[in-house]
């Protein structure tokens, strides 16, 4: 029975790298030993994805990308298409979820320096893949067409009118209309169902490419390729990821999907934060609700958008808003180089540091709470304050990682 | 590492807590329970006979009622069914769109999912807080939605109600005072609303007790399963040292 | 310096019990959570809407007249069969390849000669049981195109499948059996439903 499976391996293999595949990337991929918590978002993001992607070919099967059908559409998958319910909430409470993981997943690189030299590529194409992970949220919550997607969508494609000279043309050419219209909605779900799923699996399998070139960084940030056994040439730190991780990553996965389905069957609205109350009304061209605020994962740099109140120098507050809040994404492109720390890990990086990742959290989850609220002049002095403290923790990075006071990293990995 | 965390778990719940604590309106709580099935059946009845005049429920089938114990479509339709509409139709208004714009300035929304962005307590509030107003063109206004469309419908139940402006330090506090009873006493019509807007939650989300009985299976096979996949990760790990 | 593993080649008894273990509660999980996923591909209920039992009145039918109604987005006929007709359906039963209608293409009260419950009146599906295609009503007898001994029936221009007049199929066709009768129940001497045996099961 062996002996037949082995010819078969040797068949398949002869063709196709199967078995060097495995091993290389499963079997004797050596990750180093102490991953913590923080390790298992990784893969839960992947299986986010894998979610989305499945539950998201169900949904396209009922779902109607029309003004007029959109909203009906949705109803009609949650109540006459057998299980409708249970796959758009898996789909819906998956795109917070999706953002949940990978906003972990990238303070683990923050926490342990991931992104510093060797991993810079792969940490600017984690961004590209958080850039596209934002472009489908925002195209998959036009679809529903409720007053939320409509006039969030609305705000958001107002912002290219910002764009000095080009902007008015910019906005017709995106929405395929003078405002937001069926044209808008049917082009979205083109790329929200094609463009978007197509470029996001490309890049996360770019992204595992290039972390097993490199090899995985660790809690201590300290390099365990450099640490071979002679004899093996095998990392003395390091394990083979299967099945060592693989066992563990699955009991990280049955604890995700604790939250998970405890959302999708007892909250999967989430109090209002993953499926708005106002966006179970059709959308309305003519009438603006009260309270408009984007879905949770953009709200820090909605905060942002709005905390620009002043014309400075030639250009427009609009437009300050709108370079203020693409910069508050795009600048995590420049932390591999704004890092000057000689040790990769908070574990051995001074209170310097420590307070300044401190202030940056408590910003970006104050300025998050804000843009959930409707403006007023406290709430904009605040948003001003804690943008200020936002970008004052990359800004500044060059100088105090420099001057702080680190501890030794260890030769060996510790617990 | 354990101190990260905490302080994450903290920052997550925390806008939780200032949301809840928002200003506005006070709203009476809805005493309603969408397990209650004779509760739902007087809704829906409630429902039909005066909210599906002017306003659909185009989402909702008939048959669908087997939810809330009229399993048989022959006993749907003889409750709720009106005109000849057969018992897998959808609840859509006898009333045209442009009819609704022409009577009331404004088409009376479709009720289907209502209660999932008004809420039961508003619609609690609202349906019991209508009073005269003469300056309208409805001759009503309501405390919880100013100058609003509707006419009050059920006011032969309720009776009429005016507006009572008192000042209370400084402030403006505002309540109804009942001037003509209605048919029904004060409790009985708060329960008869409670009915009616317990049907409402239950339409916005038909699936939703059924959700969370399959989502206790769920739960329990996957405990189960983390407790196995530990005990896996625990024993293969046991090769590290 | 050694590694930091040693991988326990023999599976022990309780690491062979674990794997076997999750990988039986890992494959209840995938089946549980694509149930509902092919569950989901079913028959709406809206597709159950429009598919539900139609009433047709039939008082205006004359003998010799076909009727078409839909049920189930499906073509169904309803002949008022004379009785010329009638009797054609004995002498053809040596030519056909299921006579006695043994196969289960009709309701037991349907499973007789004239494939019906009232004699003269058939409700049958209109579509051939080869590959779908809609036959044409012939009753025109022994027409140049179908030959001297054909007394009538159903010819199917797709592949040439033919049937009696109570949608049996014939000998050496590609159609292997007899056109479908629904389910089906007279309310009232002419007020057929189609589709369900009762009001109440509708």
């Amino acid at each position: 029975m062996s002996k037949q499976k082995n010819s078969f391996l040797e068949w398949i293999d002869k063709r196709f790298p199967m078995t060097v595949t495995w091993r290389e990337h499963l079997s004797e991929y050596y990750a180093p030993k102490n991953f913590n918590f923080w390790y298992f978002f990784g893969s839960l993001a992947l299986l986010v994805l894998v979610n989305q992607l499945i539950t998201g070919i169900f949904l396209t099967m009922s779902y109607k990308p029309d003004a007029s059908l959109a909203f009906a559409s949705v109803e009609y998958i949650m109540r006459d298409v057998d299980y409708g319910w249970l796959i758009r909430y898996m789909h819906s409470t998956g795109a917070s979820m999706f953002f949940v993981v990978v906003y972990l997943h990238m303070f683990r690189g923050m926490i342990y320096g991931s992104y510093r030299k060797p991993r810079e590529l792969l940490w600017l194409i984690g961004m590209a893949i958080f850039f596209v992970l934002m472009s489908l949220a925002f195209t998959g919550y036009i679809l529903p067409w409720g007053q939320m997607s409509y006039w969030g969508a609305q705000v958001i494609v107002s912002m290219f009118e910002a764009i000095p000279f080009i902007g008015e043309t910019l906005h017709n050419w995106i929405l395929g209309d003078f405002m937001l219209s069926d044209a808008a909605l049917n082009r979205f779900f083109a790329y929200h169902v094609v463009t978007l799923p197509v470029l996001i699996v490309v890049l996360v399998f770019v992204h595992v490419i290039a972390l097993h070139e490199v090899g995985s960084n660790n809690p201590d940030g300290i390099e365990i390729k450099e640490n071979k056994n002679p004899e093996t040439k095998i990392p003395v730190d390091g394990i083979p990821f299967h099945p060592y991780y693989t066992v563990k990553d699955i009991f990280g996965v049955v604890g995700f999907l604790i939250v998970f389905c405890g959302i999708i069957f007892f909250a999967p609205e989430m109090g209002g934060y993953f499926l708005e109350y106002n966006n179970f009304i059709p959308a309305n061209t003519l009438q603006t609700p009260d309270h408009i605020a984007p879905v949770w994962y953009f709200t820090p740099y909605y905060s942002m958008l709005r905390a620009v109140t002043v014309n400075f120098l030639w250009i427009d507050a609009k437009l300050w808003g709108v370079f203020l809040m693409v910069a508050g994404v795009a600048v995590f492109c420049f932390l591999p180089w704004l890092d000057r720390s000689p040790v990769k890990s908070i574990r051995y990086k001074g209170p310097i540091f420590k307070f300044a990742l401190a202030m940056f959290v408590i910003s970006f989850f104050v300025l998050g709470w804000l843009g959930t609220q409707s403006p007023t002049p406290l709430y904009t002095l605040l948003a001003q304050i804690f943008s200020v403290i936002y970008f004052a923790f990359f800004i500044l990075m060059p100088w105090y990682s420099k001057i702080d006071k680190t501890k030794p990293e260890p030769k060996r990995v510790t617990k | 590492m354990n101190k990260i965390k905490i302080f994450l778990l903290v920052l997550c719940f925390a806008p939780m807590a200032l949301y809840a604590a928002e200003p506005g309106m006070p709203l009476d709580k809805a005493p309603i329970d969408t397990s209650d099935n004779e509760s739902l059946q007087r809704g829906a009845q409630a429902f039909v006979n005066y909210c599906l005049t002017c306003h659909g429920a185009s989402f909702m089938r008939y048959n669908r009622h087997r939810d809330i114990g009229w399993d048989n479509e022959a006993v749907v339709l003889n409750k709720l069914v009106m005109t000849g509409q057969k018992a897998g139709d959808l609840m859509v208004s006898a009333m045209r769109k442009n009819e609704g714009e022409e009577w009331f300035g404004v088409a009376p929304p479709d009720l289907s999912v209502i209660a999932r962005s008004r809420g039961a307590d508003w619609l609690y509030t609202y349906l019991r807080a209508f009073y005269r107003d003469d300056t309208t063109v409805p001759g009503w206004n309501n405390l919880v939605f100013d100058r609003a469309a509707m006419p009050h419908v059920l006011y032969e139940f309720q009776g009429e109600q005016r507006l009572v402006v008192k000042s209370v330090d400084g402030k403006e506090v505002k309540s109804l005072d009942l001037v003509k009873p209605g048919s029904m006493t004060v409790s009985e019509y708060d329960r008869y609303v409670a009915d009616l807007v317990n049907y409402l939650v239950y339409i916005g989300e038909p699936i939703a007790n059924e959700r969370k009985r399959i989502g206790m299976l769920v739960m329990i096979f996957l405990f189960g399963m983390l407790g196995l996949t530990y005990l896996l990760y625990r024993e293969y790990w046991r090769d590290i040292h | 310096m050694a590694d930091s593993f040693s991988i326990n080649n023999e599976m022990s008894g309780r690491r062979k019990f674990l794997v076997a273990a999750t990988s039986v509660a890992g494959g209840v999980a995938c089946a549980g959570i694509a149930t509902p996923f092919v569950k989901s591909m079913m028959p709406s209920e809206r597709a159950k809407a429009a598919g539900a039992p139609v009433e047709v009145d039939i008082s205006r039918l004359e003998p010799g007249m076909l009727l078409m109604v839909e049920w189930r987005g499906r073509v169904v006929w309803i002949l008022d069969r004379t009785p010329e007709m009638l009797a054609t359906l004995e002498k053809l039963e040596p030519q056909l390849s299921d006579p006695g209608s043994d196969k289960d293409q009709q309701p037991d009260y349907a499973k007789n000669r004239t494939r019906s419950i009232k004699p003269a009146i058939l409700v049958v599906e209109g579509i051939c049981t080869h590959l779908g295609c809609s036959p044409v009503f012939r009753k025109d007898i022994a027409p140049q195109d179908l030959g001297a001994d054909w007394l009538g029936g159903f010819f199917c221009p797709c592949h040439g499948s033919k049937f009696d007049l109570a949608g049996r199929v014939y000998k050496s066709v590609p159609a292997p059996t007899n056109m479908v009768v629904p389910p089906h129940v007279y309310l009232s001497d002419n007020v057929l439903l189609i589709g369900a045996e009762s009001k109440e099961s509708a």
